[in-house]
């Protein structure tokens, strides 16, 4: 038998006692299918291999040569785990995750804000199954690869919010996914957030772990933007120095609707991102912002696919790359112009700064363009930091290793300024200051 | 205050200075003229200690110290200061934080307590007046989207703000219309003191109206060949310097006037 098939074996052996469990048989008719269908997906294309393009530069073997069994969904947090989450302030819902499964005690899911609703997927499924039925394991589907679709089939809660047509909200909503179950478990946390017509929000989804274990999590977010909507998202992801993080992120906006993301990659040693865009309506914007921060031989690795799939949209997409030791980053972006999407206007961009000679990027930035009325502008840039800045602040009295922290933090903050919500941009500047060299005490410096 | 003896430098792979002698006191304003290509720059570069620069023979000393033994950032500690005739253009780093940690690291060596924030800000108001810096370029990124005018005006305001011992301005006229020329030397002249010397290279005489040094010296092929007051820049003016290509060595390389 090659491992392969062993490795499919035993995902097979997880789904059945999935399916068969009181929680699976529960659940109503639709999402039975849905599941069964993911996994089927699963089952026919596997795990990644490297011959696949989309993982062609990732190192895979952490991800596929073991095997992962579920964490407990009943464990508790690790010891000082919620410590390390940003403050999550005194108004708003905030949804916490451990191993996949929202905790009750943890959350703070009545939080008396007209226009949104915030629950588990149990307590959705119970009592708006009909908000559920359009879209979730539907926003993620069979294009977002094996691991969402393991995610879409496995996955025994998910965080829900629920954005009523119409409402405004000021305070951020927060879903937290904790975890680090011990070495070779894997957690299955999925979001999924639907904003109706007009509405307005913002969402802060942190990733934490804390122990130094090989724990995979695997999340799905799914996001719906109905017409008119504006939805405000970041992601930190901070999990320990050995955990896998594997996520997919999938959004489709409607007609006018905005969408704007901030990807903050801090931690694990492998983190994949994959982030599947679609426009759906006329008139929509997406921008797309992120920074990783790599080193000693970590991976960081983001694939993105925006498909303007209808007219007069447009996306702007940043990624920067911050790389020392013998890291790895890997950034491959892909945006389709699809036939009759005219009057597209599109931007990618990725930006890498190596500070070592070790570090290596492998950068694809990508344009399908299939029609003839677009405005489509792609680059990429990896170098080390400018010699020429060096000297002018070297010569101003500066010493070399600040300097160089200076430049570094200011290539950083780029990004930085873009984070809305000041708690966050707090706890990334902390955290970055502790990965970064030379950039203690450098929050004032930029402008 | 600067001793140079028989200064042999390379630019990249090419020599360019070759046996430059030169003598500065504090309190003297000293320009060095030349045509292009005889190693004006490549002196101010080498003083500054920029990457790239190999000296391979000869001396430097500064208050009595061995220059080139220093990193720029500890000659600039020291009291050197070059103002750039490419100033660089730092994106996402405030000009006031760069000063501030600019100032502060030069206090420390100096033995002087940081300034705070508040004291620092009544530093830069007062400085900014001297080149008539706008308040808002001072917050703004290094440089960054500055016309030419204003990057130059920025350098001086930064030597306003430091205080070095020894100012070296590279080709600071180039590219200034006249009256940012004009704000430019006035800047120069407020910082002229007799604890401060400055060395002024430049290709034409016009700075030289604005900015009258003490002393004036060419440089062809790497060596100073003349050396005279202020009023050789003017003849220069008036002649160029294909004459002087043709006698090298003609004067003393200390001469004074």
């Amino acid at each position: 038998m090659s491992a392969v098939t062993a490795e499919k074996d035993a995902y097979r052996a997880g789904f059945e006692r999935f399916a068969l469990s009181p929680l699976a048989a529960s659940e109503p008719t639709w999402l039975r299918e849905r599941r069964t269908a993911a996994f089927a997906r699963f089952v026919e294309t596997g795990l990644p291999t490297p011959r696949d393009e989309a993982w062609r530069h990732t190192p895979l073997a952490p991800l596929t040569r073991g095997r992962f069994e579920p964490a407990d969904p009943e464990a508790p947090p690790e010891p000082g785990v919620l410590s390390l989450l940003p403050d999550a302030g005194p108004r708003g819902p905030r949804l916490v995750l451990v191993n996949g499964r929202l905790s009750p005690e943890l959350s703070r899911l009545d939080a008396s804000q007209p226009g949104v609703a915030a629950m588990s997927l149990r307590e959705a499924l119970a009592t708006r199954p009909a908000s559920l039925e359009p879209w979730l394991a539907r926003v993620a589907d069979g294009a977002t690869g094996a691991f969402a679709d393991l995610n879409s089939a496995l996955a025994g809660d998910a965080a829900v919010v629920l954005i009523a047509a119409g409402a405004v909200l000021d305070a951020p909503i927060r879903v937290e996914h904790v975890g680090g179950g011990p070495s070779g478990t894997v957690a299955y946390s999925r979001t999924l957030l639907v904003a109706g017509r007009g509405s307005e929000s913002r969402i802060v989804e942190v990733f934490a772990s804390r122990a130094d274990r090989a724990s995979l999590t695997n999340a799905v977010t799914e996001v719906v933007i109905e017409d008119g909507a504006s939805v405000d998202r970041c992601k930190l992801q901070q999990e320990g120095g050995d955990a896998l993080h594997v996520a997919t992120l999938a959004v489709r906006l409607g007609r006018d609707a905005r969408f704007y993301d901030h990807s903050l990659v801090l931690g694990a040693a492998l983190s994949r991102d994959d982030i599947d865009v679609r426009f759906e309506g006329e008139g929509s914007e997406c921008v797309l912002n992120g920074l990783f921060v790599v080193d000693g031989r970590r991976v960081a690795d983001t694939h993105s696919r925006i498909d303007h799939a209808r007219p007069h949209c447009s996306s702007r997409e940043l990624y920067k790359g911050i790389l020392d030791g013998q890291a790895r980053g890997v950034f491959g972006g892909l945006v389709i112009v699809r036939p009759g999407a005219q009057k597209t206007d599109a931007w990618q961009m990725n930006r890498n700064l190596l500070l070592s000679s070790e570090a290596l990027v492998h950068s694809t930035p990508q344009l399908e363009i299939l029609a003839d009325d677009v405005k489509c502008r792609h680059g990429s840039t990896t170098g080390q930091l400018d010699p020429a800045a060096l000297f002018y602040l070297r010569s101003r009295g500066i010493g070399e290793a600040a300097a160089r922290g200076l430049l570094t933090w200011a290539f950083a903050s780029e990004l930085l300024r873009t984070l809305r919500d000041e708690s966050v941009r707090a706890a990334v500047e902390k955290r970055l200051q502790e990965r970064l060299p030379g950039v203690a005490g450098l929050v004032e410096a930029t402008s | 205050m600067l001793e140079i003896r028989n200064l042999h430098a390379r630019a990249g792979d090419s020599d360019v200075l070759r046996g430059l002698d030169l003598s500065v006191r504090k309190g003297e304003v000293h320009a060095l003229m030349g045509p292009n290509g005889s190693g004006k720059s490549t002196l101010a570069h080498v003083l500054a200690g920029r990457p790239g620069y190999t000296v391979t023979a000869g001396e430097v000393r500064f208050e009595g110290r061995d220059l080139l033994a220093l990193a720029p950032e500890e000659r600039a500690r020291e009291g050197v200061f070059l103002a750039f005739q490419y100033p660089v253009e730092i994106a996402g780093v405030s000009n006031i934080y760069f000063l501030k940690a600019a100032t502060n690291a030069i206090r420390a060596h100096r033995g002087l307590p940081e300034l705070d924030a508040v004291e620092f800000l009544s530093l830069v108001k007062e400085k900014a007046k001297i080149v008539e810096m706008d308040e808002e370029l001072v917050k703004r990124p290094v440089n960054e989207g500055f016309s030419g005018g204003e990057k130059k005006r920025n350098e001086i305001f930064q030597m306003a703000v430091l205080e070095p011992r020894l100012a070296i301005l590279d080709e600071t006229d180039s590219g200034l219309d006249i009256d940012a020329l004009r704000i430019v030397a006035h800047g120069v002249n407020r910082l002229r003191g007799p604890e401060r010397a400055m060395l002024v290279v430049t290709h034409y005489q016009r700075l030289l109206n604005h900015i009258v040094p003490d002393f004036v010296h060419v440089l062809v092929d790497g060596r100073i060949v003349r050396s005279g007051g202020k009023e050789m820049a003017l003849a220069l003016e008036e002649t160029g310097y294909a004459w002087l290509e043709k006698e090298p060595a003609a004067a003393g390389p200390t001469a004074r006037p």
